[in-house]
């Protein structure tokens, strides 16, 4: 088997520490994640989740400790390359879907016909002419995650994409995701449903009060 | 995308979204109806006090009701978290901001056709100065407005009580540029003096703080 070398690591994190204050949502992170993989992220709300997942975004600066993004510390200039899905849905409630996703496309430079294709990939209508802001929760994190994968990310990022998505929808995001591996790509996924991707995650990384506690191919059965 | 079609598609964006919400024109014009409404009441002026006067009232008006603007321009930024999907793009920081800024300038602009002829009509105005002035003071004094609250409210942004900051910020720093206005306006009104010195300082106003929010909004953006 080759040897994985420092530059097929997705993302390297070495000692990163960030602070609110002099709260500390992360306490020395150091850890590999290599390429084209799909990362299940668990833990307890605080255990410092979401903020690693601003980190490798570029959306939050390490306290101490350096990130190193598709092998460059840099992340600022690889944002074409990451993807990124929060918990809110980073989308104007006043525009209809396609509205939302025709800007920022613009932003990626992206041409307009990905936009139909992304909103149809998470099985929305693109021709749905209702605002965001009516949509029912689930369709907004669908129409979140057609957001997220717009500018086809080697890296996505995913904070809690299942929440408040009936249980078909889920399984039809967890194929999409799963898809989105076996192109080789990057994927890391906040999540308090993992059985939905115990099927297709190649790892799941447990995280408690801001470290990385536990790395393992399998899903604890408590986790199930 | 280039600058300009960022800054183009991102000022698009927020008049379709203002358009659609009316959040900011509505507060604006109310307020400033009631402010030249009560001060009409409070002072029953003579055509020659009126003169002396309007410029003062006039744009202190046109300082507090913009004030309801500038808040809008980034809460809607703020809702959904979408300024993160923006931060997460490839996209430079500077074409919102400018997009921001023009956008501001558009309303505030709309607001002072509505209220300036109620205002004439009030107060009985006519001018005795060269009346064509009026057109340059109301562009560079609407600016010097307009870019100092776009930078100041995207500062108090993360702020617990930005509503009270922004104010806070704003006020003394508009000072030179309110005097430029105010005094500017007064020379038009009365025709008793040139209003080219006052012009002059207007523009240099612009000049130096447009620079300087430019040089410095990409840390304001990318500040946690």
């Amino acid at each position: 088997m080759a040897e994985i070398q420092l530059n097929d690591y997705a993302v390297t994190a070495d000692g990163v520490v960030k602070q609110f204050g002099r709260f500390a949502a992360l306490r020395g992170v150091t850890a590999h994640f290599a390429a084209g993989k799909l990362y299940v992220i668990l833990g307890d709300n605080g255990a410092g989740k979401s903020t690693l997942l601003r980190t490798i975004a570029g959306l939050a600066q390490p306290t101490r400790g350096t990130i190193s993004v598709l092998g460059t510390t840099s992340i600022k200039n690889l944002r074409a390359q990451i993807g990124y899905m929060a918990h809110p849905s980073l989308l104007y409630d006043e525009m209809s879907g396609i509205e939302n996703l025709r800007y920022f496309a613009g932003l990626y430079g992206v041409p307009e016909a990905r936009c139909r294709e992304a909103i149809e990939a998470v099985n929305l209508d693109p021709d749905l002419e209702r605002l965001v802001g009516q949509y029912s929760q689930g369709m907004r994190q669908r129409m979140s995650l057609a957001r997220a994968i717009l500018n086809d990310p080697k890296l996505l990022l995913l904070d809690e994409p299942f929440s408040n998505v009936d249980f078909r929808s889920a399984h039809e995001m967890a194929a999409l995701l799963a898809k989105i591996r076996d192109r080789r790509e990057t994927l890391f996924v906040v999540t308090h449903q993992p059985g939905l991707l115990q099927s297709i995650a190649d790892e799941f990384v447990y995280m408690e009060a801001g470290k990385i506690t536990d790395r393992s191919s399998k899903l604890r059965t408590t986790e199930q | 995308m280039s600058f300009l079609e960022i800054t183009r598609a991102t000022l698009a964006k927020d008049i379709r979204l203002e358009w659609r919400s009316k959040d900011a024109i509505n507060a604006m014009l109310f307020f400033a109806l009631l402010v030249v409404v009560i001060f009409s009441f409070a002072f029953d002026p003579t055509a020659e006090e009126s003169r002396r006067i309007a410029g003062g009232l006039i744009w202190v008006a046109f300082l507090f009701a913009a004030v309801v603007a500038l808040n809008q321009t980034w809460a809607r930024e703020l809702r959904n978290q979408v300024l993160d999907a923006y931060r997460v793009s490839p996209a430079p920081a500077n074409p919102l901001f400018l997009a921001k800024a023009f956008g501001n300038f558009i309303f505030v602009s709309v607001l002072e056709a509505v209220m300036t002829p109620l205002f004439v009509a009030f107060y009985k105005l006519r001018v005795l100065g060269p009346a064509w002035e009026l057109i340059p003071i109301a562009l560079l004094g609407t600016w010097a407005l307009v870019i100092n609250g776009t930078f100041f409210a995207a500062i108090s942004l993360r702020t617990r009580s930005r509503e009270i900051m922004l104010p806070l910020l704003l006020f003394p720093i508009s000072i030179p540029a309110l005097l430029g206005m105010v005094n500017a306006t007064t020379a038009v009104l009365t025709g008793e003096e040139s209003a080219r010195f006052w012009i002059a300082l207007l523009m240099a106003y612009d000049v130096v703080f447009t620079t300087a929010s430019l040089l410095m909004f990409e840390l304001v953006l990318e500040a946690e």
